[in-house]
């Protein structure tokens, strides 16, 4: 029997107030989903991570735009997408420097991607130019033990 | 939506202790970040961040790690981390913080590694 599909979205202000509730509802995706608490925990990191950029640097702290996260599972996957109409950004193409090139230059960049490339299986990005950027991350079921 | 977060300062002989409680993301680590900064600016360079009440950190918080590290170094101080939660200290794992920071079990094992030098 084929794999029954789960949908659900959220649309919130693009403000870096509101992460907390990206990480309820991501948290409560990943409990839906029957994933590990551990897999749960990396979930709502890369999720937040990926939100975060978006508020910072697509949107510019602007509130007045909406990030949208659509999260799609079922027995096998959890799929989230983060959708933004702001400056397109490729998060995958990114160069990371090194820790040791972070700390001697002062600088703390790159941790988020370096984060959400680690935590999740699978990492995407699609613009629609002029129209929305997309990133998708996947991250494959590993259930509790019992 | 609660967003708990608390920090605390305080001086324990010459070091200053941050004490981390609750989340610490993109929202609330510029509290952390001005709290560090503040210590700097007094000259206090030798540094705990006491992190058992922290249930959550996000590179925003990390980051405030690794923008002061080496400027507190050149000075001769450091910044000692303690007390991490297992799902917080995975984190700080996965980005291969342990390479670089002392990370240790608690509070007087971080005042320790400062006797120690």
């Amino acid at each position: 029997m084929a794999a029954i599909e789960k949908k659900f979205t959220l649309k919130f202000p693009s403000s870096t107030e509101n992460l907390a509730l990206v990480r309820e509802f991501v948290s409560g995706i990943g409990r839906q989903s029957k994933m590990s608490e551990a897999d749960i925990a990396q979930l709502e990191l890369a999720v937040d991570e990926a939100c975060a950029n978006v508020i910072e640097h697509a949107y510019g702290h602007d509130v007045s735009k909406d990030v949208i996260i659509r999260a799609v599972f079922d027995d096998e996957r959890v799929r989230i997408s983060v959708i933004d109409t702001g400056c397109g950004f490729d998060p995958t193409k990114v160069e990371l420097p090194s820790l040791e090139q972070l700390v001697t230059q002062r600088k703390s960049g790159g941790l988020g991607i370096r984060l959400i490339r680690s935590l999740m299986d699978d990492v995407s990005y699609e613009i629609v130019p002029g129209q929305k950027n997309e990133l998708h991350m996947t991250k494959k079921i590993r259930k509790d033990q019992p | 939506m609660p967003n708990p977060f608390n920090i605390n300062t305080a001086r324990e002989g010459d070091l200053s202790v941050i004490t981390l409680e609750g989340f610490v993301d993109a929202h609330t680590a510029p509290k952390f970040e001005n709290a560090v900064q503040s210590e700097i600016e007094k000259g206090h360079n030798r540094i705990i961040v006491n992190c058992e009440k922290l249930s959550y950190i996000s590179s925003a918080g990390l980051g405030v790690f690794m923008s002061f590290i080496e400027e507190v170094r050149d000075k001769g101080g450091d910044i000692k981390i303690c007390g991490l939660v297992d799902k917080v200290k995975s984190t700080f794992v996965i980005l291969g913080f342990q390479e670089i920071f002392d990370i240790v079990d608690d509070q007087p094992a971080a005042v320790q590694k400062f006797s120690a030098g």
